[in-house]
């Protein structure tokens, strides 16, 4: 498609009347270029009406708010290098103070749920990974374990085990990219660099074991894809090493300085009862003084035999989120070494040929691997009717799948329970009397992801 | 565990429980929509109860499984203080598909709600901003209904001025904070 502006000659330019642009206000009433009338309805091939709105105007929108006038209308996103993942919020200024705020959202709307409900329960597996695209191994640990506990079974203990170990750095990996971006926001850019070659390091042996780098797709349904390689344990205890350096450094770099601490402490404070009746869970629930972590709470996977602690802040603000996301990383770290150290032997996967599919000679040396290989494939998993909610703590909190069967090899219905959605939505009421520059760093502390966030 | 909480709801609510099971750890308590908000708001200031998260509201659209009613609206509740958890179910008819909000019990259930108005178009009575909230404002039909296409495609363009969203005496309260207003 060509579009028509760029082939027009200076006279044929439609005539507007310039309008002298005052400081720190739109011009109203000018038409930037020409309305296209298209037809309301058109019909695509196959058949199938598809609604055709009108060529989108800009200032449409300027027009119908009453408050232009008066007020700045600044929209942030849904594109834009300081909001991570695209969403929008739509503000007001008096000057630089925040007068009203109103976030949209939506707009990386892929229909997981709908989706959900026309895929055989195994696969449904890449579409978790891509909810928080920064730990999706944490959300293939979520799903599987909503679908096992309504099949009743219990994974061996190699695999709960190898679950720890890769959700915990995957944990890592997203606070490493929480952090990190938010300082970039706020003008540190070397602690970006200094994170992400952890996160690359974190990356090269989720490539080992899983073949991917970020969209892993991991976890199975009753245990995991294959057993990690020979060398795992050696890869993960050089992260070990390396990976609490870049935490010291940042560490060394931000947590006294003088103008994050300026940036960030008493920005966006949200008190203990806000937060929880805003159904905030997390990190960013954490830092405001509420103990609440589900690996504490209600252990799965023997989080509670291991020694480590739930950090919390104070204040609930953009630096008591910083400070316990990096007092996390360290615990992530005393897990993931703690779990390393007696990892069992023995099986990764149930011995159910319904469940997990058959080892590979079986499948070709033998009539019943191959009817049990293919009636998993194509009919997929058996599960009994009902429904389950099973909750684990994700990257941003408690990340929850609402799961109804009807009986059969797909899902019924699946809900999932994202963290951020709950956390993002008072963003609208609290940003009001802030800053504009505070956005960022408030954004970003809060680690929103838009996977996760429209579904 | 899930029997102090049943047995609590018993007591108050008695014979408006329609159904109270426990299968998979998971309690779920089915009450009439007429007594939801009730239930829920019971829930959350019963001392002995005090679920002081509503973690999630979602619906389920029972349209092939036959179940009278069709839907049935979800709300998974949470208590930090004792760490139990309680589903409480409710069934809305496809004809009338209206459930009294719990905005004024739990602030969290905003956004679960809108979700559940996009998707299925319950609406919920008394919600401050029932709007859609993932879809397109000119988005026709709701999404995770069963009956819903799921390869249905829409081109919709028209940006949202989110005006709608500002109530008028929001707006006459911005209005009297500006600095230096130039409409009067």
């Amino acid at each position: 498609m060509v579009f028509k502006d760029a082939a027009l000659t200076p006279e044929e330019m439609p005539k507007t009347t310039p309008v002298p642009r005052q400081h720190g206000r739109m011009p109203t009433g000018v038409s930037w270029r020409p309305l296209e009338p298209t037809t309301d309805k058109t019909v695509l091939p196959g058949g199938r009406a598809v609604h055709l709105d009108r060529f989108p105007v800009e200032e449409e929108g300027l027009k119908t708010d009453p408050l232009v006038e008066d007020l700045m209308v600044v929209n942030i996103g849904p594109s834009h290098p300081a909001m991570h993942g695209t969403f929008r919020i739509k503000l007001w200024l008096d000057g630089e103070t925040i007068v009203k705020a109103i976030p949209e959202i939506g707009y990386l709307h892929r229909c997981f749920e709908k989706m959900s409900e026309s895929h055989r329960w195994q696969e449904v597996f890449p579409y978790t990974d891509r909810l928080n695209y920064m730990s999706p191994f944490l959300n293939n640990v979520g799903y599987a374990m909503a679908v096992e506990k309504l099949l009743g079974i219990e994974i061996p203990p190699r695999a709960q085990r190898i679950r720890v170990i890769l959700g915990e750095l995957s944990r890592i990996m997203d606070h490493f990219v929480c952090v990190g971006t938010n300082l970039v926001d706020l003008g540190a850019l070397t602690n970006f660099w200094y994170f992400f070659r952890g996160r690359e390091e974190i990356y090269s042996l989720l490539e080992h074991v899983s073949g991917a780098r970020m969209m892993v797709a991991y976890g199975r349904i009753g245990g995991l894809m294959r057993d990690v390689h020979d060398g795992f344990e050696d890869e993960v205890r050089a992260l070990l090493v390396s990976l609490p350096r870049y935490i010291d450094d940042v560490d060394k770099l931000i947590t006294n300085n003088r103008i994050f601490i300026d940036r960030a402490r008493g920005v966006h404070a949200i008190s203990p009862e806000e937060a929880v009746d805003w159904g905030w869970t997390g990190p960013c629930l954490r830092a405001a003084g509420v103990p609440y972590d589900v690996r504490k709470a209600h252990p799965y996977y023997d989080y509670d035999q291991f020694d480590w602690q739930v950090p919390v802040g104070t204040t609930g603000d953009v630096y008591d989120r910083y400070l316990v996301r990096m007092e996390e990383m360290r615990q992530s770290l005393s897990i993931v070494e703690q779990a390393l150290d007696d990892l069992p032997d023995g099986p990764v996967n149930v011995d159910d040929w319904g469940i997990s599919p058959p080892p590979k000679d079986k499948v070709y040396n033998t009539i019943e691997g191959m009817v049990a290989h293919f009636k998993l494939t194509f009919e997929g998993i058996q599960a009994p009717v009902g429904e389950v909610y099973s909750y684990t703590e994700g990257g941003n909190g408690e990340l929850g799948f609402y799961i109804v069967s009807d009986g059969g090899g797909t899902p019924y219905r699946i809900r999932c329970r994202a963290p951020c959605f709950a956390i993002y939505q008072n963003i609208g009421l609290t940003l009001e009397g802030c800053m504009l520059s505070d956005i960022v760093a408030i954004v970003g502390s809060l680690n929103v992801i838009a996977g996760e966030l429209d579904r | 565990m899930a029997e102090l909480v049943a047995e609590n709801l018993r007591r108050r609510f008695g014979d408006d429980l329609q159904r109270v099971t426990d299968e998979r750890g998971d309690l779920t308590v089915w009450v009439d929509r007429s007594r939801v908000h009730d239930v829920l708001e019971h829930c959350k200031r019963d001392r002995e109860l005090a679920f002081s998260f509503c973690m999630d509201v979602t619906a389920v659209d029972y349209l092939t499984l036959g179940v009278t009613p069709r839907f049935a609206v979800v709300y998974h509740l949470y208590s930090l203080a004792t760490g139990h958890r309680v589903r409480i179910k409710t069934g809305v008819p496809e004809d009338d598909p209206v459930v009294d909000t719990a905005v004024d019990v739990w602030k969290s259930t905003d956004w679960f709600e809108r979700e559940v108005y996009d998707m299925f178009g319950i609406r919920f009575e008394g919600h401050p901003n029932m709007k859609r909230i993932l879809c397109h404002q000119d988005f026709q039909g709701h999404a995770l209904r069963k009956d819903y296409p799921a390869d249905l495609r829409w081109k919709l363009m028209r940006p949202d001025d989110l005006v709608d969203e500002i109530s008028e005496d929001e707006m006459k309260r911005i209005r009297a904070r500006v600095s230096h207003p130039i409409s009067e």
